[in-house]
């Protein structure tokens, strides 16, 4: 799959297009002075102002010299003035921009008032300066153009540098007393010579432009000099008699400012993927990978939600990526359930995805998704939605980013009736505000008319399950509904959810990292790791670690704090990393993790069954006695001992 | 494709500034900012009246033309202050400045302010309407193509839409205002091209000169802030809330891709102000830029010397107006930055 993707500049079309273009201009700027030049500037009044022909391609100027001619002869000082320009520039720009950092943070807040205000100014206002000192003429150009680039570099390089110059390598050298000059050669310049390199290749394509209006406007090249800027103006002067005098010279300006923009665009774009890698585009793909069929059991009467094989899959750099893989659960009316599971396990992505709410360019199947005897596996994402409509109500984790800052909090909330229960404005406001008034923010009347900003967290968070509420949803998902919260809000916002929840007869789906949260409000907890389902269990199990079937599941619940447990320690986690889900994962996610690993584990996929604490595991070799698959490998008390003292979730 | 660098508004959030205590800040940003303008433009002033009093040679003499009479020269220099001590006249510069008084013209001597009040209207018409013009097209056409493109999809739109975006926008506006000239008004015949004075129709080509660059270049950046902007967590709520689509994308995505998209729209009309000189070149407009460019073919940097201070002030005036505009939309920027 990734044979093609070698770092290769020239691979990409666009690169290896205007690295064909830059290299011509390049040779023409070499070779055709000494071959066209003495040609091309002798005067001709037999041939003045002709059209194209034959012998003059691009006809003639008003002294009668050939213009195709004189637009390659131009080309050395044309691109020859955007590469002096620039070199000043980028000299000038790296000197002080990089210098500061080097100096102190005064110095460097100084900088960068100056840089900012001098960035403002665009190169006719400089060339304006230049042109009262030193008259018109291409030194002034260059100059006015040098000085316009050197703010840009000098903020480039500054940016760059300070990085550089918090850097641990750097604090090194200069307790090493490393002298400040050689600090900067050996550390600082180094480091920041890539993107430098790429603005330069950029700003030679902007300066080549810049110069050509400036000649244009004739405050650049003078005749007898001539540059493509000086031939259009001279162009335009014959534009009415014979237009086509202004096509080489425009063509050529468009072609070299194009080509040395894209060459530098190109170049970005090969480091940045060099680095980060890009996802492969959808026909590089190929479909989404499917999970073999399941035998589907009939539906049962009292299930608000039943879920049957979902797997979601992500376009990534190598293929696609599997966040979830083959999950199945069932939520019945009125039940609380807990998802638990690291950073990354797929929870959350889960439950988006069971919303109809999984990111733009995620693939998501399912054999079932039946939410409230509805079936919305095979519907495209937006019907599925419609059906849906305020029957699920989301609590989202974040309160600042899950609320629109451009909106008031009220209006936020009165779009559902707004738009779902076909209420007035009027109307909608007023149960709006019942809606925060009933989650107990105080002055809800008022408050409506605020901005999420001026609410703190814990009132936010209050505002977005009135949120969640106000569609009166048969299913809650709330996703880590308290992390961002501090530990008394956190109880007072999970009291509040339970009694959301009795109150209104609504089930509720309770995603968290912290299995202490869920243990406080479900009545049973999926546990899930590396994207599947691990143990479905009854939360009373938790209080007895040793009934608990699957050793992720034991570690975690020995994290749990009770009584015996010493809060002066940090808790402890479990060593190792969860599988990278890019790439396919053979057997148990778990395996490099777990302490009764065996053969099997690495080879073959464990799935749900059920077990005798009355729920279920994915795991050959459960804890708790027997299993019919036990194959004897490893499950001793000794190792079960170790999972359980490491055991703990980051 | 590289993302275009956004200039960095920060938008963290501090503990809510409220009542005098939000006045204070938010005057204390204004004061700020006023004053690094002033002191920019006072830096202008300096460097515009130093490089016409450094200058080599006699300016005086170069705008006269070497045949000129060395008394005419000298009662040109007697009148224009030329022969008094630097300071002296620096002095007396400011305070003409403070009174109004931009200079005079080298050559004939009259006062660069008359000129600048008949021709600056002209100049800002044009580039407020391209700014318009720019702003109407771009942020539309990026909020449809990130719509288009969201998520990695649509590959080759994508790809279609940065190209020629990317190739309109370093188009110069000069050779976009010769290639209108030579199509609508040489080859078809359909437009006028030169002037102000056939009404509306005349504003057409050098609006749409000025403000395609622009329009392109804005547009791709709006289409990557509409992008951040959709996969912000608030229009997952806004979709969690089974809105239909259009109030998801007006309702809550475009107010917030405003802000940013606001910020390189305001340095685009820095730019664009600058680039109506061309324009105004190309298509005779009777402009602050016709101006500039006669005064160099006459070399009357007494008018240049005006006109760059003039140019310094707008472009300083809009960048000031652009960061107050955006302190007062994004009422989560801080204003509290380093410098
Ligand atoms: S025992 Fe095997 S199947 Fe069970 S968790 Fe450990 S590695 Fe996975």
């Amino acid at each position: 799959m990734s044979q093609n993707r070698k770092p290769s500049f020239l691979r990409s079309p666009m690169g290896l297009a205007s690295a064909t273009v830059v290299g011509l201009l390049v040779v023409l700027a070499i070779i055709a002075p000494p071959l066209w030049g003495a040609q091309a500037s002798t005067p001709n009044p037999a041939n003045l102002l002709r059209g194209p022909s034959s012998e003059h391609p691009l006809g003639t100027d008003g002294l009668g010299r050939d213009l195709l001619l004189r637009t390659l002869v131009a080309t050395r000082t044309t691109v020859g003035m955007a590469l002096i320009a620039t070199a000043c520039g980028a000299a000038a720009g790296l000197l002080l921009g990089a210098l500061p950092s080097v100096l102190g943070a005064r110095a460097q807040r100084w900088f960068s008032a100056v840089i900012n205000t001098w960035l403002a100014f665009p190169v006719l206002l400089l060339a304006m300066l230049m042109v009262i000192l030193m008259g018109t003429g291409t030194v002034t150009a260059v100059v006015a153009l040098a000085l316009t680039m050197t703010p840009s570099f000098a903020r480039l390089a500054q940016t760059l540098s300070s990085k550089v110059g918090g850097s641990e390598y750097l604090a090194a050298a200069r307790l090493l007393g490393v002298p400040k000059g050689r600090q900067f050669t050996h550390y600082v310049l180094p480091n920041i010579a890539e993107p430098i390199i790429v603005n330069v290749t950029m700003s030679i394509g902007g300066g080549l432009l810049a110069l050509s209006s400036l000649s244009f406007l004739g405050v650049g090249v003078q005749p007898p000099s001539y540059d493509w800027g000086r031939m259009l103006s001279e162009g335009f002067e014959q534009v009415y008699t014979t237009p086509t005098a202004v096509v080489g010279p425009a063509v050529m300006v468009i072609l070299a400012g194009v080509s040395f923009g894209m060459l530098g665009e190109s170049l970005a774009s090969f480091l940045r993927e060099r680095t980060r890698g890009r996802a492969l585009s959808p026909a590089k793909l190929g479909p989404a990978p499917v999970t073999d069929p399941l035998e589907l059991d009939p539906l049962q009467e009292d299930v608000l939600l039943d879920v049957k094989g979902l797997s979601v899959s992500f376009p990534g750099a190598d293929g696609w990526v599997r966040p979830v893989q083959d999950v199945s659960f069932t939520l019945h009316r009125g039940e609380i359930v807990g998802v638990v599971g690291e950073s990354g396990s797929g929870k959350s992505v889960t439950m988006m995805s069971v919303a109809q709410l999984a990111p733009a360019g995620a693939a998501v199947t399912a054999q079932r998704l039946n939410f409230d005897g509805t079936e919305l596996a095979g519907m495209r994402e937006q019907v599925a939605a419609k059906a849906i409509g305020t029957d699920i109500g989301i609590v989202f984790q974040d309160s600042l980013t899950a609320l629109n800052p451009a909106l008031r909090v009220g209006t936020q909330l009165a779009e559902v009736p707004r738009v779902h229960q076909g209420a007035t404005k009027q109307e909608a406001h007023e149960r709006a505000v019942e809606a925060l008034d009933s989650v107990r923010i105080p002055n809800a009347a008022h408050r409506a008319t605020l901005f999420p900003h001026e609410y703190s967290g814990g009132m936010r968070q209050r505002a977005l399950i009135a949120m969640s509420q106000i569609g009166k949803p048969k299913l809650i998902i709330a996703d880590e509904p308290t992390t961002a919260l501090d530990v008394t809000v956190q109880q007072r916002v999970l009291a509040l959810l339970r009694r959301e929840c009795e109150d209104s007869g609504a089930a509720a789906l309770v995603v968290s990292h912290d299995i202490a949260v869920l243990a406080e409000l479900c009545q049973r907890i999926l546990v899930m790791y590396a994207g599947r389902i691990v143990e479905d269990v009854d939360v009373r199990m938790l209080a007895h670690p040793e009934q608990l079937a699957h050793p992720y599941t034991r570690a975690l619940a020995a994290s749990l704090p009770d009584l015996d447990t010493d809060r002066t320690k940090p808790l402890a986690t479990i060593p190792g990393e969860p599988p990278d889900l890019s790439k396919p994962v053979t057997g148990c996610g778990f395996a490099d993790r777990c302490a009764l690993a065996s053969d099997r584990c690495r080879t073959e996929v464990p799935v749900l069954v059920q077990h005798r604490h009355g729920g279920q595991v994915a795991c050959f070799h459960p804890q708790d006695g027997s299993s019919p698959e036990d194959s004897g490998a490893a499950g001793s008390e000794t190792t079960l001992h170790e999972a359980h003292e490491e055991g703990a979730v980051a | 494709m590289s993302a275009p660098a956004v200039p960095s508004v920060q938008t963290t959030e501090v503990p809510v500034p409220r009542g005098v205590g939000h006045l204070g800040r938010w005057s204390a940003f204004f004061a700020r900012r006023l004053l690094r303008s002033v002191v920019a433009l006072f830096v202008i002033v300096t460097v515009a009246f130093l490089v016409l009093r450094l200058a080599g040679g006699d300016p005086v003499r170069s705008a006269l033309g070497a045949t000129a009479d060395e008394s005419v020269v000298q009662a040109r220099r007697e009148q224009l202050g030329l022969n008094d001590p630097l300071l002296v006249q620096f002095w007396n510069y400011l305070v003409g400045l403070f009174r109004g008084d931009l200079g005079s013209s080298l050559v004939t001597g009259r006062s660069v302010t008359e000129l600048v009040a008949g021709r600056l209207p002209a100049t800002l018409e044009l580039a407020g309407l391209a700014f318009v013009v720019v702003l109407v097209i771009a942020v539309p056409v990026g909020l449809a193509f990130a719509l288009l493109t969201q998520g990695g999809r649509r590959r080759g739109v994508e790809t279609g839409f940065t190209s020629v975006t990317g190739f309109i926008s370093s188009v110069p506006e000069y050779l976009f205002s010769v290639g209108l000239v030579v199509l609508f008004g040489i080859t078809l015949k359909l437009l006028p091209v030169a002037g102000a004075n056939h009404g509306a129709a005349s504003y057409i080509l050098p609006v749409l000169a000025l403000g395609l660059g622009s329009a392109a270049s804005l547009s791709r950046i709006a289409r990557v802030e509409a992008l951040n902007v959709l996969s912000e967590d608030y229009i997952r709520t806004a979709r969690s809330k089974r809105l239909p689509a259009w109030m998801i994308n007006f309702k809550h995505a475009l107010p917030n891709m405003l802000t940013a998209t606001f910020t390189i729209g305001g340095t685009l009309l820095s730019t664009m102000i600058a680039s109506s000189v061309l324009v105004e070149q190309v298509f005779n407009w009777p402009g602050l830029g016709t101006a500039f460019v006669q005064a160099i073919t006459t070399k009357d940097y007494g008018i240049v010397q005006g006109l760059a201070i003039v140019y310094a002030a707008i472009i300083l005036v809009v960048n000031l107006l652009v960061d107050l505009v955006l302190a007062a939309l994004d009422r989560r920027t801080t204003l509290l930055e380093t410098a």
